[in-house]
């Protein structure tokens, strides 16, 4: 009987397996699909400190910044430390940019319009300027959640990290009020405290236990562009229209421009924001917009091929945090869930700080404002 | 094979290569015995065709000077000049 079950193997459901096996405990994820099947697998591996207002996910963000390099040290999957910068079409842009740089006290370099080209030598002409953030960094999101799981299972022991693919959970196990297990397609299994770490399905995995947690889809397209042989673009690039956009509470269709080379050699285009549930019809309008948007950044890219494009649904909640610790509601139950477009980013936080809670220490950050019952009952998002 | 054309000849890094009218470079290379034209950039391991019907990107080559052509989509010419990375 494990410790822990962990349901979801995205890269949030990884890391919390991962410190939580780390701390000592006996940890079994499960997913009903594979590896990264849900919403990493949709994703571009943003790993930012620059699009964060300053508050409590910004110091999620730059706690989670410094473990993704511990990970990374370990090898297996792409990590690129290779900073992003925020571009402003006009000085009043600009200005706002370098405002919301200095609140949010993280490390930073305003940059003038004629230098921008200093840092993105294809960047169309006209620009006013912004800010370069060098903190923020790109992962293979897929392949950090997969090498999560191996190394955790590699450094501490076969039987302290199990994963259980294909296997779907059907609902829970109750000791008196508190929860004991899960059901599943397999059969059941008991332990001593279950994790929710499934994204943009965490909603109906608490309902399945009886609690509300509103985390409903936000689709998000992504174009891919044939590989390039030379590197186009340096760093992950985006408009400033892209951080108001991220904190939008508007149900229509947005996008802007955010733009970023791989080690493999595609170009990612990005990003898009609709809430239209978890239909996966592509749209030849969202997808023409990321297109412009991206060759009127980037006018090179006019001679290059989208190869193919995918969508994903991110996780988010009405106030745009994650919801991340026990369960007042429902003793045995822990949420890692919630996080909108910030997911591959913040999970190995989320899961250090996630497992602290699970041992029962006390935790780096004050988890409050992630706490699951936050929502008014009947609140969705 | 069109009714009346000729087989015709291309060059590959220099070397001639018979082409039936109507095929693709890549089928006159896989034809010719050639498997592989270009490697990947990090691990250097080759690549040829592979879905074969213009999804993949696999087969990228260049002719006539104009790099990342799809092999299995371009119908060779006479006379065209393939180079091989």
């Amino acid at each position: 009987m494990p410790d822990v079950i962990v349901i979801g193997a995205g890269v949030v459901g990884a890391a919390c397996a991962y410190y939580a096996a780390r701390a000592g405990l006996d940890v079994t994820v499960l997913d009903r699909g594979p590896v990264a099947g849900g919403t990493t697998g949709a994703g571009e591996g943003n790993v930012l400190v620059s699009d964060k207002e300053p508050g409590p996910e910004l110091e999620l963000a730059l706690l989670s910044n410094r473990l993704w390099r511990e990970l990374a040290a370990h090898g297996g999957f792409e990590f690129e430390a290779k900073g992003g910068l925020v571009v402003a079409e006009t000085g009043e842009v600009r200005e706002r940019l370098v405002e919301l740089a200095a609140a949010q006290g993280v490390e930073h370099a305003v940059v003038g319009g004629p230098e921008l080209r200093d840092y993105e030598p294809h960047l169309a002409d006209g620009l006013a300027g912004g800010v370069f953030y060098p903190q923020d960094a790109q992962v293979q999101p897929m392949l950090a959640a997969a090498h999560l799981i191996r190394h955790g299972r590699e450094s501490f022991g076969r039987s302290a990290l199990e994963l259980r693919t294909g296997v779907t959970v059907t609902g829970f196990l109750r000791d008196g009020d508190r929860l004991s297990g899960v059901r599943t397609d397999a059969g059941d299994i008991l332990a001593g405290a279950v994790v929710n770490a499934a994204g943009t399905w965490g909603g109906e995995i608490a309902a399945m236990a009886g609690v509300h947690l509103p985390v409903l889809p936000r689709r998000g397209f992504i174009l891919v562009t044939e590989p390039l042989r030379r590197p186009l673009i340096r760093h992950k690039v985006y408009t400033a229209a892209y951080v108001t956009n991220v904190a939008s509470d508007s149900a229509g269709l947005e996008t802007s421009a955010v733009v970023e080379g791989t080690p493999a050699g595609p170009v990612l285009i990005g990003a898009s924001r609709e809430r239209v549930g978890f239909d996966r019809t592509p749209s030849i309008p969202v997808l023409g917009r990321l297109a412009a948007q991206a060759t009127a950044l980037f006018p090179v890219l006019r001679e290059v091929r989208v190869i193919r494009t995918y969508c994903g649904f991110r996780p988010y909640c009405p106030d745009h945090l994650p919801v991340i610790g026990e369960d007042p509601r429902l003793p045995g139950l822990y949420h890692a869930c919630g996080h909108e477009g910030a997911g591959i980013g913040l999970a190995p936080a989320t899961g250090h700080l996630l497992a602290q809670r699970l041992g029962g220490e006390r935790t780096d950050l004050d988890l409050k404002p992630f706490r699951p019952d936050r929502f008014p009952e009947g609140e969705t998002a | 094979m069109k009714v009346g054309a000729r087989p015709f000849e291309i060059t590959v890094d220099g070397r001639p290569v018979p082409v039936l009218p109507g095929q693709t470079l890549g089928a006159a290379l896989h034809a010719a015995g050639i498997r592989s034209w270009r490697t990947t950039r990090f691990g250097g391991r080759p690549r040829g065709l592979f879905c074969g019907i213009g999804v993949c990107f696999d087969c990228l080559i260049t002719v006539n000077g104009r790099a990342e052509q799809r092999a299995c989509l371009v119908e060779a010419a006479p006379g065209d000049e393939v180079t091989t990375s």
